[in-house]
């Protein structure tokens, strides 16, 4: 028999493995039901469990202990149980909780969209634009920090960090000593390099694709486009060091930026080193493989006129009913 | 006079060297543990007697060792949470000060019944006396041969640290204490994995308090039973309460679980009632992080019970009308305080204190001392009332570890009892900032329950 544990997220059943966790296994499902997640990264060992974006509700602990859990539970690091029953967009209380973090991530968060160069691809303008909510209750200054620059490739603008900690833990998987981490408590806490070295890496510009938001940024690619206005294409190269496999950004004939390819989830594929990213943006370093497909939600490609259906939606009308507002501006064409 | 079990001898002079404490009876417990009885008939006995956490949470202790995984070839850890920062609370400090080898004491037979080789006293590093006192009997504990290897000839080995924190409230907290104790920054863990499976460098570890460990010292001399006969019901045992605030005579106190609060406050024996022939006000029944009471919903609970000094008596009605008894941290606020400026004053220690870790601990808690701070300023809304409740259920439940709740708990009560206080504070600024609101009705006796009258 298969040693697979069954797992229900809002009425759905899938099988996945013993282990994986609440998000992943939603992630299996795919739709509108995987929670968002701002800090987790499933290619960072530690990461997860600090934004409380993805807090779900456990409605039936597992098949043994049908017991619900008392709080709502961070889905990145909680492991499925078998017969495990969870409710994410379903339950009006999750909703709730998502929308007081998503409130709170944003009440010392700059706003700086227009002037951002994440803007276009922020995990966190996503965020609010689908929980969050339109005016701001936050009266106060917002703490802003000085621009720090790690190493001379990559800009650091602790004013727009929301301390995720994905950056210290590329930072600690690439290097073998504590040089990045965080100073400071509470609200007062800030990325740092030690004594704000450089992060000297080959792979130390992954920080920025890691980022959720655009507190680091890619110094050759500051304020040179808006994301939008780019075209992402697929392309590799024979690269000694890392996979070589990336994305090129272009804007005309001219690659303005290289990144990592990242998936439907916001997550690279592989890591790439420094040169593929800051040093080789010419088109003749690459082999193009063709365009990069971006999922139609984004606003990046906002030129693209591609519809795919909705699995999850159409076929559960208690998710029409939940989801009412996401199924409007999806279904609205 | 009640009976005292852990500050029986605290007025013998000399009781912190190891002789004076030895010959009152010290060490009593470690003879009879080691030379007559297994580990997990230490447990047992434990179990027996109900004693239950006296860090603030109340889980009970026999339970909490009976969860520690024993894998075979694992170190397993018992590590003494004396981080003690929690407001209004210093009985460890007391305990540690004038009697250090009560806690010397329990931390051998604890570790014995645990099986741990190496144990740990986490100490917040401000109390640089006391981990010293802590030091010396330690030395002394060891010269006698108490501590080391082959324990009055048990075959019993333990060694123990004193370990100084950095001073962090979040450290006492017990995965962010095992982080600290590791030598990392003192952020809290998410779990699980539990300390009871993974905890100091990935081995099962148990964290007790200083007040649970040295209350298995009577247990094991006077047997658990014996022990569960003091107290109330499922509060068995005797606990120190740190009484502070406008007393008159306030002071590290032992009582028997069980005690009626009015008691506590009035008798002679105790604190003496309010100090300056004031009425009181308010009581912070627990430590800052419990909820705060009104003078009438302390001595009498909503359905018109005399309020105990017990887990279940102070907890009784809940969130809306109870408190909890925490860490023993009993402040009384009599009717000159403002109950605004004092929830503020909370509010900005959980703001500082905040690990900032995860989203809404990090920013809520300052969020809120902002609010409070300009309605105790006299630049509040009326809105601004709503907007902290508000806050204070988004940052409740959704955090890693309970400081998110322990920040919003004193303010979603204040509001709660104290609303009239608010709102006074923001109609009338300027009367705010040059007096105070008064006693007004909240110590007044309680209503009667008139929808069960009806019912």
């Amino acid at each position: 028999m298969s040693d697979k544990v069954k797992v229900t997220i809002d009425g759905i059943t899938v099988e996945v493995e013993p282990g994986t966790s609440i998000l992943n296994a939603a992630r299996q499902i795919g739709g509108d039901i995987v929670p968002p997640a701002m800090c987790y990264y499933s290619k960072l060992e530690g990461s997860g469990g600090k934004c409380r974006t993805c807090l779900v509700k456990v409605s039936k602990g597992s098949e043994k202990d049908p017991r619900p859990m008392p709080k709502l539970v961070a889905s990145c690091r909680t492991g499925v149980m078998d017969g495990m029953e969870v409710e994410n967009i379903t339950s009006p209380e999750v909703i709730e909780a998502r929308k007081g973090v998503v409130e709170i991530l944003l009440i010392n968060h700059p706003l700086d969209c227009p002037v951002c160069d994440q803007a276009g691809e922020c995990h966190l303008q996503d965020l609010s634009y689908e929980h969050g909510v339109a005016d701001t209750r936050y009266e106060f200054d917002r703490r802003t920090f000085e621009k720090i620059d790690i190493g001379d490739k990559i800009q650091l603008h602790m004013t727009r960090c929301i301390l995720c900690y994905r950056c210290v833990y590329v930072a600690d998987q690439i290097t073998e000593n504590r040089v990045h981490g965080i100073l400071g408590r509470g609200d007062a806490s800030e990325i740092s390099t030690y004594i704000e070295k450089a992060i000297e890496n080959d792979f130390s510009g992954n920080v920025i694709d890691v980022c959720p938001v655009g507190a680091l940024t890619d110094k050759t690619f500051r304020f040179k486009n808006r994301v939008w206005f780019t075209k992402p294409v697929d392309a590799h190269r024979d690269c000694p060091t890392c996979k070589g496999k990336v994305t090129l950004w272009y804007k005309g004939d001219e690659v303005l930026r290289v990144t990592g390819r990242k998936d439907q989830f916001g997550e690279v594929e592989d890591f790439i080193c420094n040169t593929c990213r800051f040093d080789t943006k010419n088109t003749t370093d690459w082999v193009i493989e063709g365009p990069r497909h971006i999922s139609r939600t984004s606003v990046i490609s906002s030129n693209h006129y591609e519809m795919t259906p909705l699995p999850v939606i159409i076929e559960n009308p208690k998710l029409i009913e939940a989801n009412k507002i996401e199924f409007d501006r999806a279904t609205k064409v | 006079m009640a009976r005292k079990l852990l500050l029986e001898n605290i007025n013998v002079p000399g009781i912190h060297t190891f002789d004076v404490y030895r010959q009152n009876g010290g060490y009593r417990a470690v003879e009879k543990a080691l030379k007559s009885m297994t580990p997990d008939a230490v447990v047992e006995e434990v179990k027996t007697s109900g004693l239950r956490g006296r860090g603030g949470a109340g889980f009970p202790t026999g339970m909490k060792w009976s969860f520690l995984a024993k894998p075979e070839g694992r170190e397993r850890y018992l590590v003494c949470n004396a981080d003690e920062s929690e407001p209004g609370t210093f009985k460890d400090r007391y305990l540690m000060t004038h009697i250090p080898h009560l806690l010397v004491e329990g931390m051998i037979v604890s570790s014995f019944a645990l099986g741990a080789k190496t144990s740990y006293i986490y100490v917040r590093g401000e109390m640089m006396p006391q981990i010293r006192i802590l030091e010396r009997a330690i030395a002394e504990a060891k010269n006698a041969g108490f501590l080391g290897k082959n324990i009055l000839g048990s075959g019993y080995n333990l060694e123990l640290y004193v370990q100084p924190g950095g001073g962090a409230y979040i450290c006492g907290e017990e995965t962010a204490l095992i982080e600290s104790l590791e030598g990392k920054r003192g952020n809290p863990r998410i779990k699980p994995p539990f300390p009871a499976i993974s905890g100091v460098w990935g081995c099962p570890t148990v964290v007790n308090n200083v007040e649970t460990i040295a209350a298995v010292v009577p247990i094991i001399n006077e047997g658990g039973e014996e022990y569960a006969k003091v107290g109330i019901g499922r509060s068995t045992g005797t606990k120190l309460i740190s009484a502070s605030g406008n007393l008159a005579k306030p002071g590290v106190y032992e009582i028997e679980l069980g005690l009626p609060v009015e008691e506590f406050i009035y008798s002679e024996e105790y604190c003496g009632g309010i100090a300056n022939g004031k009425r009181l006000k308010a009581v912070v029944a627990g430590g800052s992080s419990v909820p705060i009471l009104p003078a009438n919903l302390i001595l009498k609970t909503i359905n018109g019970q005399p309020r105990l000094m017990s887990y279940e008596s102070l907890s009784d009605g809940g969130f809306p009308t109870g408190s909890m008894l925490g860490s023993g941290g009993f402040i009384a606020l009599d009717e000159d305080q403002c109950i605004v400026r004092n929830t503020w004053n909370f509010s900005r220690f959980y703001h500082h204190e905040s690990c900032g870790q995860c989203s809404p601990c990090r920013e809520g808690t300052g969020w809120m001392e902002k609010v409070l701070h300009s309605i105790e300023n006299g630049h509040g809304k009326m809105s601004d009332i709503d907007l902290l409740v508000d806050v204070s259920k988004k940052i409740e439940g959704n955090t890693i570890c309970p400081l998110g709740d322990a920040a919003a708990w004193p303010v979603a009560s204040a509001i709660r009892h104290f609303r009239d206080e608010f709102e006074w504070h923001v109609t009338n600024p300027k009367a705010a900032m040059e007096g105070n609101y008064g006693l007004a009705h909240y110590a007044d006796p309680l209503p009667k329950l008139e929808e069960e009258i009806q019912n």
